[in-house]
């Protein structure tokens, strides 16, 4: 392809849901790049924001997707920087339409939005699907029945190649292989074919470098004394330099905090992978067991070795379910004693629990500051252990209804006056299970569609 | 010594698995780590956390070590009843690990 460019310049400008705006401002305004993604989709996301669509129906995309959008639009028209972003979720028609309302907003009158459907695969399922093994599970979809919310496939970069076609300036999407965000922007920059493994693989290692933002570029990686960070603070967002073999440099934008070493990319390269040799994608078995790092300059790290075997026949779903209720209360105990009467509070409210009839449920009785995290046997250097001067009691249970939650909930507060000496700070919390499971349905189950919108 | 003093390392999650990365800080403590840290040894480490198989892959090249503990997240993180239920803790725990000097006096 003689029209293709030297290089690709992609930011990533979220690594989660709730992730801060202000370094993909930074991105937009400086990064001088080509495409910059927002990576917003947890595994449950889609299911709570379904529940929202359920009772709001003009509702169900990212709850920041407003304000994102408020803050980048501006500079990424200006710049000619592309948006590609799953933040439409249980709803990115709807989401497209609120992109276009920020535009106006701004005075952006020329900007397009081209909307990727096909990802929520409910009607399918629930048609052809029930018989499906649930992944993890020796059960089958259909025992889930009356409880699921909501199932949505991980499409992968071929869904969103016609939406990059048009001319819309934002691409927003519902449930995406999250690399692939990344992938399909290089496969339409480059023209790399559907069937090119080794690229797409490459591609797949450089979306996945980049769909944790910070955490390549020294968020998540500080520990002082052993790894320092500078300027924390300001921790700026990764962007890759791409050319059109697939290589790649990871760097950010000069002048931003944090880091981009080896150490930073070997952390971010191994983050939920199993196998490195085969990382499941929609659209390429991606192998990183070949790569390497190579400081090639003051954040700047050269990214080489990934490759690629033909993709898998299937793809995965996730299947939001209704799972009970989570109580959860909590109390502090402090000073001289402060374990012991925790655990006393801890082995009263376990006796009066177990009498009122929840002694077989799922249960955790524990202390923070204690066992909560790594258990009573995972303990530092002898040196290291003392009695901590504060303890939280914490107990969990899951339980079927609301109410039974708040029956175990309000036996924790009621340990102010039933329970040891000088507890504080009781909270209680309640909160409806949305589990995540997951299913494989063939391919031909799937069939996506791209919107255009525009003022 | 600490495996804090000689590597570091990252956790993430997949289903009901906790995957785990340990890095070494320099490249010659590679091949203690792979020495030290076998599957059972992290088993061990974890033991009342990880119910499952702990799997390993080496990655000399990078001095790196990933490994899979299955069985580990109370179900999984849209499930659990854990503080942490991503499991992001367990890979400070494992740095809590003590090292034989005699094997870390060898790779001097």
């Amino acid at each position: 392809m003689t029209s293709s460019p030297p290089t690709l310049r992609i930011g990533s400008g979220a690594g989660y849901a709730g992730d801060r705006i202000l370094p993909a401002v930074e991105l937009a305004e400086k990064g001088q790049l080509d495409y910059l993604v927002f990576e917003c989709l947890a595994e449950r996301t889609i299911a709570l924001a379904q529940l929202e669509r359920s009772q709001h129906p003009d509702r169900g995309y990212d709850p920041l997707l407003i304000k994102r959008m408020q803050a980048v639009l501006g500079p990424c028209v200006q710049q000619g920087v592309r948006i590609i972003t799953n933040m439409g979720a249980a709803n990115p028609l709807q989401a497209g339409h609120e992109v276009l309302r920020v535009a106006r907003e701004l005075g952006l009158l020329q900007v397009k939005v081209a909307v990727v459907l096909g990802d929520d695969v409910l009607e399918v399922l629930s048609a052809r699907g029930m018989a499906l093994p649930l992944m993890e599970s020796p059960h089958r979809l259909a025992s889930l029945k009356e409880d699921v919310i909501s199932a949505n496939v991980y499409l992968g970069a071929d869904a969103l190649l016609p939406a990059l076609q048009t001319d819309a300036h934002v691409i927003v999407t519902g449930r995406v292989a999250d690399p692939a965000l990344f992938l399909a922007p290089l496969m339409h920059s480059f023209g790399w074919a559907g069937d090119d493994w080794a690229r797409l693989g490459k591609g797949v290692l450089v979306g996945h470098l980049l769909e944790c933002a910070g955490q390549i570029t020294g968020g998540y990686f500080a520990d002082p004394g052993f790894r320092d960070v500078p300027d924390l603070a300001h921790l700026g967002f990764p962007l890759a330099e791409v050319d059109a073999s697939g290589d790649a440099v990871i760097t950010k934008v000069t002048g931003s905090g944090g880091c981009v070493s080896t150490a930073t990319c070997t952390e971010q390269l191994l983050y939920e992978i199993e196998d490195p040799s085969r990382y499941l994608q929609p659209d390429v078995v991606a192998d990183f067991s070949q790569v390497c790092f190579t400081q090639v300059g003051p954040d700047r790290v050269q990214v080489s070795g990934g490759a690629g075997q033909p993709r898998p026949d299937t793809l995965k779903v996730t299947v939001g379910h209704r799972e009970g209720f989570i109580a959860d209360g909590q109390m502090s105990y402090a000073g001289p004693g402060a374990v012991a009467r925790g655990q006393l509070a801890l082995d009263v409210l376990r006796t009066r629990l177990d009498e009122a009839g929840f002694a077989d449920c799922e249960s955790r009785y524990e202390l923070i500051g204690v066992n909560t995290i790594l258990g009573d046997r995972i303990m530092p250097t002898p040196e290291l252990v003392h009695e901590p001067s504060e303890v939280r009691l914490r107990l969990a249970m899951r339980v079927k209804t609301a109410e039974q939650a708040k029956d175990v909930v309000n036996e924790v507060e009621a340990l102010y006056l039933n329970g040891p000496a000088s507890g504080g700070g009781a909270t209680k919390s309640v909160r409806e299970v949305i589990a995540a499971a997951s299913v494989l349905i063939p391919r031909d189950w799937v069939s996506t569609t791209v919107l255009v919108l525009e003022n | 010594m600490l495996l804090r003093d000689i590597a570091h390392a990252r956790t993430g999650d997949k289903g009901n698995r906790s995957t785990l990365s340990v890095i070494a800080y320099d490249a010659k403590h590679y091949l203690l780590l792979e020495k030290l840290l076998t599957p059972e040894c992290v088993k061990a480490h974890y033991q009342g956390i990880v119910q499952g198989p702990v799997d390993r892959y080496c990655l000399p090249h990078l001095a790196a070590l990933n490994f899979v503990l299955h069985g580990s997240l109370a179900g999984g993180v849209t499930r659990s009843l854990a503080l942490d239920a991503h499991g992001k803790c367990l890979a400070s725990g494992l740095l809590a690990m003590v090292l034989p000097t005699d094997d870390l006096r060898s790779t001097q």
